[in-house]
C-alpha cells in the first residue's frame, strides 16, 4: 500500500494542466482519485506525475437551465444533493446515490468517471444512454466527443493523452422522454456487477419513438444494447413488449464472467435489469 | 476521614456506556501503527508470489544499495532461529508437525509466504527495495482443495505428512457400531456439506515493533495481539531463546482480532531479531492484502454426513466425515479447533445415541487456518442443524419439531453427549426455541409460504431455525493441557485488584480488549462487588510488564474465567477489609458485615467504616492487627472447574428474489440464553456483531483460490464484508439459566452469534427452494449459486 515515488503538481488553469501532460508523457490526472490511488498504492499503477485537476477553478458545478452541463470535477455528492438536477432529469441523481458509498460520492468525479472508462463504472451506462458529450481541452485546442464516439474499449477512451475533460452535458430531456438506471451490486466492491441505463422516448401511451439502453458491469466498456433498443421502437411500453425486449437485450454483447458471476448469469441479469429500467422508465414518462 | 460517602449505583445489569468509547471514536486510540519510537526503521516483506517452488537463490545485492535501506535478510541469514511451534498438538499430529520459519528456506509453500525482509529508514524506501530483489523460484505443483490434497499422487507439502495428511482423530461411539445403527434406521440420509473458508479481516490488520536496548539486554515487543502473556513466552523460550524476564510484550489498543490475533506469528520474533541486528527499533505493519494473504483464515471443512432417524423424527445415528484443510503449515492451535473445539461438539443440544466423528487435518498450499470467532463450533453447530433440517425434510416433521423431539431435557443436566467433551453443566432448550417462534411469527409465517407459493409469487419466503449449544469459558487446565487433547498448558487466568492508600483501585487482569469492553463490564463487577465508585476504578490490560501471566482473550473466556479471578481477587480484598474493620471497630472478625462498600458490627450499622478507611488505614498502617502485612491487594489465579455452555435458538426469514437470485433477510430474531448479564448493552453489541458474522458467511464471505494457488480475493474489492446497509434488524431475547460452574453465573457471549446465525441464514435458503427439490446448498449464497438452484430445479421439475 505504498506508491512509487511520483512529482505532485496542482495546477490553477486547464492550459497549465495540459502544459504538465504534455511535458511528461507518465504524467496522470488525479480527480477524485478513488481508482487512481488504490492502483498506486498496490503499485498496479506508478505514474510518474500526478497532474491534480482540484485546483482549477470553473470545473465544478451544475447548470440545467436549458442543455444541462456539468463540470467534470462535479462529484457524484453533489449529483445527489442536486434539486435542479433531480427536477429536470431525476435518472442523474438517484444514479449518483447508488454509486459506491458516501466516502466515495464526496470524492468521486463525474469526469474522471468516464475519462476512467472502469468496465463495472455507473455514469459510463448513463452517459451513453443519455447520449451525453463531453467537452475536452488540449494541446491541440478544445473539442466536443459525443457518447457513442467516447469509449473504447477497457480503460480506453477517445481523449487524447494530453486531452482533459472539461465539462460534460446533456439534452434537455424532450416531453415524454423516460430514463431509468437499474443496478446489481458486488456485495465487496460496490460496482455494478451489471449496470442497465435506458432511456426512450415518445410520451405516456404512445409508441416509444426512440430508445437508448446502454449496459455497463458486463462489458468490457459501456456499450449499447442495441438488439434490446430494436425490440422497443415503436411498441407500447407494456409488460409484452418489455419482456420482449429484456429477452434479447444480452444477444450479441460480448459479457465478462468471474468466480462471483458467470458470463451466462450475467447474460441474464443483464435481461432482468433491463426490463426493471425499461418498466420505470416507462413510469417516468 | 470521609466516612459520608454515599454507596455507589449498583452497575451490574444495567447498560453503562463504553468508557473506552471516547478515546477510540475521538481517534485518540494508539494502535500499532501510531506507535513512532526514536529512530525507529521500517521493515517491508518480500513475499511469494507462488504457491509452491523451491528457492533457488536470492539476489539481494541491488536491493541493499538503494536508497535508505539499512538492511536485508533473507531465510538463510535466519537459519539458526527456531521455526515458530505448534502449541495446540490434538492426537495424531506429533509426527507430522510443520510450522513456518521466520523467513522461507529453501521452499514456498503458499503465496504470500516471507521470502526476504528489507528495513530502510521510510516505509516507503522499504517496499521500493523490495522490487529489488531477484528469487529463483523453481514451481512445483501446488494444491489448494483439502479432497484433492488427500489423494495418490497429489503434490506433497511436507515430507513427513505422506498425502498431506496432519492427523486422524476419531472421537465418539466406534465407527462399527455407528454403522449398524445407521443400517438398523427406518430413515437414511446423506449429505456432503463445505464451510467454506473465510478470511477474518479485523479492521485494524496487524503488526509488530522490536526494540532491544543492548544497555540492558532488554527485548520489547509491540504487537497487535489478543494474548501477550503467551507471545511473550513463545517468542522468548520457543523461537529466540530469550530469558523470559528480558522481554515486555506490550498489546496498544487491539482494533479486532476475531481469533487470528491469538497466534504467533513470523513478524513477532523476527522484529525483535532485527532490532538487535540493527540496533534500532524496528516496525513490519501489514497491508490488507499481506493480511488475507497470510494472516490465519478461519473454517474450510468438507464433510459427509450420515444420518440414521426414526420415522418421527429421533436422530438414532450420525456419522461426521470430516477433512480440515489447514494451510500451508500448522499455525499455533490449529489443530485443536477441528478436534477438540469441533468434533466434540457436533451432538449440539441434542440427544444422539450413535454419534462417530473422524477428522483429518490436511496441508494444502493455501494460508494457515486456525481459530475463527467460533472456532469449531460453528462447523459443529452447521453439522448439526443442517442435520435436522434433512431429518425434518426425510420425515415431513416440521422442523421445530425435529428440535424439540431431539433436545436434551433439562433433567438431563450434567449431560455428557459421549463424545469426549466435559459434560454440559446446564441448559434448558425447549424454551428459547419457543420463544424465538412466537416472536418471529412462525405459524403465521408457514401459512404465508404457503400462499406464495400457491400463487406463484416473485419473491420466494423462506425460514430457518437454529437452537445451538455452544463451549465457551475455556477452560479447566487438567482437561485443555492434557497431552492429545488440549493444548500442553492451562487456561486458568489471573487478576490483581489494588486498592490504594486513597481508595482508589487498580486491576490488572490477563485477559484484555479488542473491542469488546473489558474496561467497562469489569469495572461494573468491582464496583459493585467492592462498593467503591465505578469511576474510582481502573482496567489495567495488554502488558506484561509487571503484571501476573494470563492466557489472553479469546473462546468467550473473558468473564467467565478473567472476570472470575478479578471476583476472587474482591472477595479477598473484602476479606481482608472485614479483618481490618474489625481490628478498627474493636470487633470480632465474625460479627462485621460488608455491604456496598462499608462494613460494621452486625446490630450497630450507626458506627461504620468505609472502605476508604479501611484502605488509608492498611496503607499508613501504624494501627494494624497482630500478624497483618500492610496493603490492601488481592491476586488470584482462577482455574474453572468447567466450561461454560451458552445456548438459544435463532431464526431467519428470507425472500428470494426469483429473477435474479438475490436473499434478503427480511426478519432476523435471536434468543440467547448466556447466563447472567453484567452489561446488556454490550452482551447485545457482542450478539450484533456476532450475528453480522454469521450472515456474512451464510450469504457473503469466502476465500477463493485459484488452482494455481493465487488467492482470487486477495482485497476487500473481490472479498466481500458486508456494510451495514445489507444487514438486517435484529431483534433480540434472552432466557436465563444461570451456570453454577463460576460465582456470576455467566457463560460467555462473544461467538454465540456467529454460531448460531450462520446455520439458521443457510436453513431459511434452503427452506425457501425446498419445494422445487432442493435438499441442500453450499455457501457462500451469492446471487448466481441461488438462481441456479432455483434454474435447475425448475428445469429438472
Amino acid at each position: 500500500m505504498f506508491p512509487n515515488q511520483f512529482d505532485y503538481h496542482r495546477p490553477e488553469s486547464v492550459e497549465a494542466a495540459v502544459s504538465l501532460l504534455a511535458a511528461d508523457p507518465d504524467a496522470k490526472l488525479l480527480a477524485g482519485g478513488h481508482s487512481l490511488l488504490p492502483a498506486m498504492k498496490l503499485r498496479l499503477a506508478s505514474p510518474s506525475t500526478l497532474v491534480d485537476l482540484g485546483g482549477i477553478g470553473g470545473l465544478v458545478g451544475i447548470d440545467a437551465s436549458g442543455k444541462i452541463t456539468i463540470g467534470a470535477m462535479t462529484t457524484y455528492a453533489m449529483l445527489r444533493d442536486s434539486r435542479e438536477l433531480s427536477r429536470v432529469l431525476p435518472m442523474l441523481t438517484e444514479a449518483a446515490d447508488n454509486v459506491g458509498d458516501p466516502a466515495v460520492q464526496s470524492r468521486g468525479t463525474l469526469g474522471g468517471a468516464l475519462a476512467h472508462s472502469d468496465p463495472a463504472a455507473d455514469f459510463t451506462a448513463i452517459f451513453l444512454a443519455l447520449n451525453g458529450s463531453v467537452d475536452v481541452t488540449g494541446s491541440q485546442g478544445s473539442r466536443t466527443i459525443a457518447a457513442d464516439d467516447f469509449f473504447v474499449d477497457l480503460f480506453t477512451t477517445a481523449l487524447q493523452p494530453e486531452e482533459i475533460i472539461t465539462s460534460i452535458s446533456f439534452q434537455a430531456p424532450a416531453p415524454g422522454t423516460g430514463a431509468a438506471y437499474e443496478k446489481f451490486r458486488h456485495p465487496a466492491s460496490g460496482y455494478a456487477v451489471v449496470g442497465v441505463a435506458a432511456a426512450v422516448g415518445g410520451g405516456s401511451g404512445a409508441p416509444v419513438d426512440w430508445a437508448r439502453i446502454a449496459v455497463t458491469g458486463a462489458t468490457s466498456k459501456a456499450t449499447r444494447a442495441t438488439n434490446a433498443e430494436l425490440a422497443i421502437v415503436g411498441k407500447n411500453l407494456d409488460a409484452d413488449s418489455i419482456s420482449a425486449a429484456a429477452a434479447v437485450a444480452g444477444d450479441g454483447l460480448e459479457i465478462n464472467g468471474d468466480h462471483f458471476a458467470s458470463e451466462d448469469y450475467r447474460r441474464h441479469i443483464v435481461g432482468v435489469l433491463t426490463g426493471r429500467a425499461l418498466t420505470r422508465a416507462a413510469a417516468s414518462r | 476521614m470521609a466516612t459520608t460517602i454515599e454507596a455507589p449505583e449498583k452497575l451490574v445489569g444495567k447498560p453503562v456506556r463504553r468508557r473506552e468509547d471516547p478515546k477510540l471514536m475521538t481517534g485518540s486510540g494508539n494502535f500499532l501503527d501510531d506507535i513512532r519510537l526514536p529512530g525507529m526503521c521500517y521493515a517491508a516483506v518480500l513475499r511469494s508470489p507462488v504457491a509452491h517452488a523451491k528457492i533457488r537463490g536470492i539476489n539481494t545485492s541491488r536491493a541493499k544499495a538503494m536508497p535508505g535501506v539499512i538492511g536485508v535478510f533473507t531465510g538463510e541469514d535466519l537459519a539458526d532461529v527456531n521455526p515458530l511451534p505448534c502449541a495446540w498438538q490434538a492426537a495424531g499430529v506429533d509426527n507430522n508437525v510443520a510450522t513456518p520459519r521466520l523467513l522461507a528456506l529453501g521452499e514456498v509453500r503458499q503465496v504470500g509466504d516471507p521470502v526476504a525482509v528489507v528495513v530502510a529508514e521510510s516505509v516507503y524506501q522499504a517496499n521500493d527495495a523490495l522490487e529489488a530483489i531477484e528469487v529463483d523460484f523453481d514451481e512445483l505443483p501446488a494444491v489448494v482443495d483439502s479432497r484433492e490434497a488427500v489423494k495418490p499422487g497429489a503434490p506433497q507439502l511436507h515430507e513427513n505428512a505422506p498425502n498431506n495428511i496432519v492427523m486422524h482423530w476419531t472421537c465418539g461411539t466406534d465407527a462399527e457400531t455407528v454403522d449398524r445403527a445407521l443400517a438398523e434406521a427406518e430413515v437414511r440420509v446423506s449429505q456432503s456439506l463445505y464451510n467454506q473458508r473465510l478470511i477474518p479481516t479485523a479492521m485494524e490488520p496487524r503488526g509488530s515493533i522490536g526494540n532491544y536496548d543492548p544497555s540492558t539486554d532488554e527485548y520489547t515487543l509491540w504487537a497487535t495481539s489478543q494474548a501477550p502473556h503467551v507471545h511473550k513466552l513463545v517468542v522468548a523460550a520457543f523461537v529466540l531463546g530469550i530469558p523470559e524476564q528480558k522481554i515486555r510484550v506490550i498489546a496498544p489498543d487491539v482494533g479486532g482480532g476475531f481469533g487470528s490475533k491469538i497466534f504467533v506469528y513470523f513478524d513477532m520474533p523476527l522484529v525483535l531479531w532485527l532490532s538487535k541486528q540493527l540496533g534500532r527499533p524496528v516496525k513490519f505493519f501489514e497491508d490488507r492484502t499481506e493480511n488475507y494473504l497470510h494472516t490465519t483464515h478461519g473454517r474450510d471443512h468438507h464433510t459427509d454426513i450420515e444420518i440414521g432417524a426414526t420415522k418421527d423424527g429421533k436422530i438414532t445415528a450420525l456419522k461426521v466425515s470430516t477433512l480440515a484443510n489447514l494451510g500451508a503449515y500448522l499455525s499455533t492451535v490449529a489443530p485443536g479447533i477441528p478436534t477438540t473445539l469441533y468434533g466434540r461438539m457436533v451432538a449440539g443440544c441434542y440427544k444422539i445415541p450413535n454419534i462417530h466423528v473422524d477428522v483429518k487435518g490436511v496441508y494444502t498450499n493455501t494460508a494457515m487456518v486456525d481459530a475463527y470467532r467460533g472456532a469449531g463450533r460453528p462447523e459443529a453447530t452447521f453439522v448439526v442443524e443442517r442435520t435436522c433440517e434433512l431429518v425434518a425434510d426425510a420425515t415431513g416433521i416440521d422442523p421445530a419439531e425435529v428440535r424439540r423431539r431431539n433436545f436434551i431435557q433439562p433433567e438431563d443436566f450434567p449431560y455428557d453427549t459421549g463424545l469426549g467433551m466435559l459434560p454440559y453443566d446446564s441448559g434448558n432448550y425447549a424454551p428459547a426455541l419457543d420463544k424465538a417462534l412466537e416472536h418471529v411469527g412462525y405459524t403465521d409465517l408457514l401459512q404465508e409460504q404457503a400462499t406464495r407459493r400457491a400463487n406463484g409469487s416473485s419473491k420466494l419466503l423462506g425460514i430457518g431455525l437454529s437452537s445451538y449449544v455452544e463451549v465457551c469459558g475455556i477452560a479447566p487446565s487438567k482437561w485443555i493441557g492434557l497431552s492429545g487433547e488440549g493444548w500442553g498448558a492451562g487456561l486458568w487466568e489471573s487478576a490483581e485488584v489494588r486498592v490504594y492508600l486513597t481508595g482508589k483501585v487498580s486491576v490488572t487482569t490477563g485477559s484484555l480488549p479488542h473491542g469488546q469492553g473489558h474496561e467497562t463490564t469489569f469495572a461494573q463487577l468491582v464496583s459493585d462487588q467492592l462498593g467503591i465508585p465505578y469511576d474510582d476504578i481502573e482496567i489495567e490490560h495488554s502488558d506484561t510488564k509487571g503484571t501476573p501471566f494470563g492466557f489472553g482473550s479469546y473462546g468467550s473466556r473473558s468473564l467467565a474465567v478473567g472476570g472470575t479471578a478479578i471476583y476472587k481477587s474482591v472477595q479477598k480484598v473484602v476479606e481482608k477489609a472485614k479483618l481490618l474493620a474489625a481490628h478498627m471497630l474493636e470487633a470480632a472478625p465474625e460479627d462485621i458485615v460488608y455491604e456496598n462498600g462499608k462494613a460494621w458490627v452486625k446490630g450497630s450499622p450507626d458506627a461504620v467504616k468505609t472502605i476508604q478507611d479501611i484502605a488509608l488505614q492498611a496503607h499508613i498502617a501504624y494501627d494494624l492487627p497482630p500478624g497483618m502485612e500492610p496493603g490492601l491487594e488481592a491476586v488470584t489465579y482462577y482455574d474453572p472447574p468447567n466450561c461454560t455452555f451458552p445456548f438459544g435458538t435463532h431464526v431467519c426469514v428470507v425472500e428470494l428474489d426469483r429473477d435474479t437470485g438475490q436473499v434478503e433477510i427480511v426478519k432476523y430474531v435471536a434468543v440467547d440464553d448466556v447466563g447472567n448479564v453484567i452489561n446488556p448493552m454490550i452482551v447485545d453489541g457482542q450478539l450484533h456483531g456476532g450475528i453480522a458474522q454469521g450472515i456474512a458467511q451464510a450469504l457473503y464471505e469466502g476465500a477463493v483460490y485459484a488452482d494455481n494457488g493465487e488467492l482470487v480475493t486477495a482485497t476487500m474489492n473481490d472479498y466481500a464484508i458486508p456494510k451495514a446497509s445489507m444487514l438486517p434488524t435484529y431483534e433480540l431475547d434472552r432466557t436465563v439459566t444461570t451456570t453454577t460452574v463460576n460465582p456470576m453465573g455467566a457463560k460467555g457471549a462473544g461467538e454465540a452469534g456467529t454460531i448460531a446465525s450462520t446455520p439458521a441464514v443457510a436453513n431459511a435458503v434452503v427452506d425457501a427452494l425446498s419445494h422445487l427439490g432442493v435438499k441442500h446448498l453450499d455457501m457462500p449464497y451469492t446471487p448466481e449459486r441461488v438462481w441456479r438452484a432455483m434454474h435447475v430445479q425448475s428445469a429438472t421439475a
